[in-house]
C-alpha cells in the first residue's frame, strides 16, 4: 500500500473514532423529561431525555477498545501494530504445532509393517482419521463403497489386497477401463453374454445358456477377465464369477456395461498425503478385511 | 383529531397496495423458506427438477423475504409516514404508483430468473444486470417521491423516522449501484466489474450494509413512527435519536469485512471491520432503548394491545441480534461461528424477530387506518399471530445456535496426533435433529402469516367508517 493510501486510512479511521466521541459528548447533557416541543401528525411528540449513562459508558468503552486494538494489531494502514501479529504468522504457528504432534505420533509407529500396524490401536486411530477426511467421500464412512466405488471391507480386490498393492493404489492411483465392446458385437452375441455373465455363480443356470455364454465369453471377454472369469488384478479386471458387482449387476447392469463400457478411476494421493499417512491409511484399509471393524478403535 | 388530515388529502392508494402485497410476499417468501428447510432434512424433495433444487430456491427465499416482503413493508410505511409527518401529500403520486408496479415487476422477474438458475452469484445481489438496472430506476423514483414530499412539507422539523427512511433510501441506491456494476456478455449473463479480494470486499460492503440500511435503518424508521403512534406517548429521547442515528449510519459502512475474517482480505481491513462492528453495538442499542423506553409508564399496553407486543418484542430481538452480531465479528469467536448454522440463527433472530415482527406489528397498525377502519377485524387473531411468531422464532434460532456451536466444535476437533476427529459428513448427520426443530419453528412462524392473511382479508372487506383518501368514491 502506498504511503498516501496508508495515511488516508489512518486519518479517516482516527477521525471516525474521534467523531464518535465528539458526537457523544456534544449531546451528553440534558434534563430528564424535558420535551422538544415539536409535534407531528397530531400526536407524535418527543421528550429530550439525557443519554442513558450506562449506554454512554458502553459506547465510550467500545471506542476505547477499538483504539487500543488498533495500537496492538494491524489496522491503521501500513502500521502493523505493536504485537507484530499477522494472520499468516498465526496460521504458520498452528501448523507447526500440529506438524510437531503428528511427527511424534508417526515416530512411535516407525519400523512396524502394515499387518502389525493394522492391529495397533494408535495406528488405527490415525488411519481412521485420514480415511474419513480423504477416502470416505467415495468409499463411504464405513468403507463399504457405492456403485462404481469398491467396497474395501470385503477382501475382494480389483488391483490386489496385499499391503504393497494397497500402498501402490493409494500412492499412484489406478485406472481401469472396460471398453464398450457391445458396439462391435451382434445383438445375439450381447444377449448371450447378458444371459450368462450375471448368473455365473448360480448353479441353477440353464446348461445350454452356460455353454453358449462360455463360448462367447472366451471370444470377447477372456482376454482381460481370464478364461475362468476370475479377473486380472494387473488390469483391474474384476472377477465375474462371484456375486460382487462394482457397477450394477443383473441383466440390465451387465448389458449397460457391455454396451457403454465403464471407467474406473482411483486418484493418486502422493501429492496429498505424506508417506506416513499413506502407510497408516493403508494399514487401516488392510485391517478392515483382516479382522478389524470400520471406525475408530474401541468402537463396536 | 382528524382535522389536519381533512385539510391535507394524503395519497394512500399506493400505501394500501404495498401493505397488501407485504402480506402476500411474506407468505410466498416464508413458504419457500419452509420448503428449503424441509429439503435440508429430505433432499429428495427437489424431485430431481433443476428449478426446485435448494441452490436455486435459497436465493429466491432470501430475495422474496428481504426485498419483496420487507421492501413492500418499507415502501408502504415510508409513504404513509412521510406524508403525515410532513403534512403534505406524496410528491408526484403517479411516480409513486410507478414504484409500486415497477417493484412488483422486479419481484416477478426475480421469481422467474432465480429458479431458472440465472444469477450473478453475489449473495443478496443475485439478480442479473437487466433487473439490476430496473431496480436502480425504481429506487431513484422512490427517492424522488420521498425527498420531494419532504421538500414540500408544511412543518418545519423533519421527523426522526424520516431521517432513517431517507438514509435507507440513499444508502441502498449507493450500495446497489456500486456492487451491481458488471460487464454484460449476454442478456442474462454478466461478470462483476471487480475481481478477487476486491470483489469479495465490495460484495460484503454491500452485503452488510444491506443489513444495516435495508434491514435496520429502514425498519427503525418504521419503529420511530409506529411505536409512539401505537403507544400514544412521546419518543423517549430526541437527543438519543440524534446520536444513535449519526453513529449508526457512519459506523455501519465500516463493518463489512467481518464477513471475510481469515480470508485473503488484508489483515488491516479485517481488523477495521472487527473494531467498528464492536463500536456499532451502542448505536444499535440506541434505537432499541428509544423504542422500549417510549413505553415507559404505559407497560400495561403489553398486556392489552397485541400490536404493542409485536413492536416491543421485535425491539428486544433487535437488541439481542445486535449484541450477537458484534460478538460474532470478534475474530476468535468468528473462527468458531463462521460457515456454521450459527450464522443462519443470527440472521433469523434479526429477520424473524426484528424485521418480520416490526413489519407485522406496523402493518396491523397501518392497514385498518389506511382502509378507514378503527382497527383490525380480529384482535384475538393478532394475539394468536404474536404467539405463533414468537414461539416460531425462538424454536428456529435456538435450534440453529445449537447446531452452529456443535458444527464449529466438531470441525475444529483434532486428535492428540493432530488429525481431524470428525469428517464433514459426521457433523452433517449430527445436525439433522436441529434441522427438524428449525423446520418446525419455520412452519409455526409461517402459520402465523396465514392467520394474518385471514385477518387482513376480513378487515379489508369491512365497509370503511371514515372517508379513505385516494379510494374510488371517496373523491367527493
Amino acid at each position: 500500500m502506498s504511503t498516501f493510501w496508508s495515511c488516508y486510512i489512518i486519518v479517516i479511521t482516527v477521525a471516525m473514532l474521534a467523531g464518535c466521541l465528539w458526537l457523544l459528548f456534544a449531546n451528553s447533557r440534558g434534563k430528564p423529561g424535558e420535551s422538544t416541543g415539536h409535534v407531528w401528525d397530531d400526536d407524535l411528540r418527543e421528550f429530550n431525555n439525557p443519554l442513558p449513562r450506562w449506554w454512554l459508558n458502553l459506547f465510550v468503552l467500545t471506542v476505547v477498545f477499538a483504539a487500543g486494538y488498533l495500537v496492538f494489531y494491524p489496522g491503521l494502514g501500513n502500521l502493523g501494530g505493536r504485537l507484530g501479529w499477522t494472520s499468516t504468522k498465526q496460521m504458520q504457528e498452528n501448523l507447526d504445532r500440529i506438524t510437531q504432534r503428528r511427527r511424534a505420533a508417526f515416530a512411535a509407529l516407525a519400523g512396524k509393517d502394515i499387518p502389525a500396524l493394522a492391529q495397533d490401536p494408535a495406528a488405527r486411530s490415525l488411519g481412521h482419521a485420514v480415511f474419513l477426511n480423504n477416502c470416505a467421500g467415495c468409499h463411504g464412512a464405513d468403507a463399504r463403497g457405492a456403485v462404481g466405488f469398491p467396497n474395501l471391507a470385503d477382501n475382494d480386490w480389483l488391483f490386489g489386497g496385499s499391503p504393497e498393492a494397497i500402498v501402490e493404489t493409494i500412492t499412484h492411483g489406478r485406472q481401469a477401463a472396460m471398453p464398450p465392446i457391445g458396439a462391435g458385437l451382434s445383438a445375439e452375441a450381447v444377449q448371450t453374454l447378458v444371459d450368462f455373465v450375471p448368473f455365473w455363480s448360480d448353479p441353477g443356470l440353464d446348461a445350454a445358456k452356460r455353454e453358449a455364454g462360455m463360448k462367447q465369453f472366451a471370444l470377447t471377454c477372456a482376454a482381460c477377465h481370464g478364461a475362468d472369469g476370475k479377473g486380472n488384478q494387473a488390469l483391474g479386471a474384476p472377477n465375474l464369477t462371484d456375486d460382487i458387482w462394482l457397477f450394477r449387476g443383473g441383466r440390465e447392469g451387465v448389458r449397460e456395461t457391455i454396451m457403454h463400457g465403464r471407467q474406473g478411476m482411483m486418484p493418486a494421493h502422493e501429492n496429498i498425503l505424506s508417506p506416513d499417512e499413506i502407510r497408516v491409511v493403508a494399514s487401516y484399509v488392510y485391517g478392515l478385511s483382516h479382522g478389524a471393524q470400520a471406525g475408530p478403535p474401541g468402537q463396536p | 383529531m382528524d382535522q389536519s388530515s381533512a385539510v391535507v388529502r394524503y395519497e394512500d392508494a399506493v400505501v394500501r397496495k404495498f401493505a397488501v402485497m407485504t402480506v402476500v410476499w411474506g407468505i410466498v417468501g416464508m413458504l419457500v423458506g419452509v420448503v428449503i428447510a424441509a429439503q435440508l432434512l429430505w433432499p429428495q424433495l427437489n424431485f430431481d427438477i433443476p428449478w426446485l433444487t435448494y441452490s436455486r430456491l435459497r436465493p429466491l427465499h432470501t430475495n422474496a423475504v428481504i426485498f419483496a416482503f420487507g421492501g413492500s413493508a418499507l415502501f408502504a410505511s415510508a409513504y404513509w409516514c412521510v406524508q403525515r409527518t410532513s403534512r403534505a401529500p406524496l410528491f408526484l403520486p403517479k411516480l409513486a404508483e410507478f414504484t409500486f408496479w415497477g417493484w412488483q415487476a422486479i419481484i416477478v422477474a426475480a421469481a422467474v430468473t432465480l429458479p431458472l438458475g440465472i444469477t450473478q452469484g453475489k449473495e443478496y445481489a443475485e439478480l442479473e444486470w437487466p433487473i439490476d438496472i430496473a431496480i436502480a430506476v425504481v429506487w431513484v423514483a422512490y427517492a424522488v417521491v420521498f425527498f420531494g414530499t419532504i421538500a414540500k412539507r408544511t412543518v418545519s422539523h423533519i421527523y426522526v423516522a424520516n431521517w432513517f427512511f431517507g438514509s435507507f433510501i440513499l444508502a441502498v441506491a449507493l450500495l446497489h449501484i456500486v456492487n451491481s456494476a458488471a460487464i454484460p456478455v449476454s442478456l442474462w449473463k454478466s461478470y462483476s466489474a471487480y475481481s478477487g479480494a476486491t470483489d469479495a470486499m465490495v460484495q460484503w460492503w454491500y452485503g452488510h450494509n444491506a443489513v444495516g440500511f435495508f434491514l435496520t435503518a429502514g425498519f427503525l424508521g418504521m419503529m420511530y413512527y409506529f411505536v409512539p403512534k401505537q403507544i400514544g406517548k412521546p419518543i423517549y429521547s430526541y437527543r438519543l435519536s440524534v446520536v444513535h442515528f449519526w453513529a449508526l449510519i457512519a459506523v455501519y459502512m465500516w463493518a463489512g469485512p467481518h464477513h471475510l475474517h481469515y480470508t485473503a482480505l488484508p489483515d488491516w481491513v479485517q481488523s477495521l471491520g472487527m473494531v467498528f462492528s464492536l463500536v456499532l453495538l451502542a448505536p444499535s442499542w440506541g434505537g432499541m432503548i428509544n423504542g422500549i423506553m417510549t413505553l415507559s409508564g404505559a407497560w400495561d399496553k403489553l398486556r392489552t394491545d397485541p400490536i404493542v407486543k409485536f413492536l416491543i418484542v421485535s425491539l428486544s430481538f433487535y437488541g439481542m441480534s445486535t449484541f450477537e452480531g458484534p460478538m460474532m465479528s470478534i475474530k476468535t469467536v468468528n473462527a468458531l461461528s463462521h460457515y456454521t448454522d450459527w450464522g443462519i440463527g443470527h440472521v433469523h433472530s434479526g429477520a424473524l424477530g426484528w424485521v418480520a415482527m416490526i413489519s407485522i406489528g406496523s402493518m396491523y397498525a397501518l392497514i385498518p387506518r389506511a382502509f378507514g377502519l378503527p382497527g383490525m377485524y380480529s384482535t384475538k387473531a393478532i394475539n394468536l399471530h404474536f404467539w405463533l411468531a414468537t414461539v416460531g422464532t425462538v424454536m428456529y434460532i435456538t435450534a440453529m445456535w445449537s447446531a452452529g456451536l456443535m458444527q464449529g466444535l466438531m470441525w475444529r476437533a483434532t486428535e492428540a496426533d493432530g488429525t481431524l476427529t470428525y469428517s464433514f459428513v459426521e457433523s452433517l448427520k449430527a445436525t439433522y435433529p436441529f434441522y427438524a426443530v428449525r423446520l418446525a419453528g419455520g412452519v409455526v412462524f409461517f402459520s402465523g402469516m396465514l392467520v394474518m392473511a385471514w385477518n387482513v382479508v376480513r378487515t379489508i372487506k369491512t365497509p370503511a367508517v371514515r372517508a379513505v383518501p385516494g379510494a374510488a368514491g371517496a373523491a367527493a
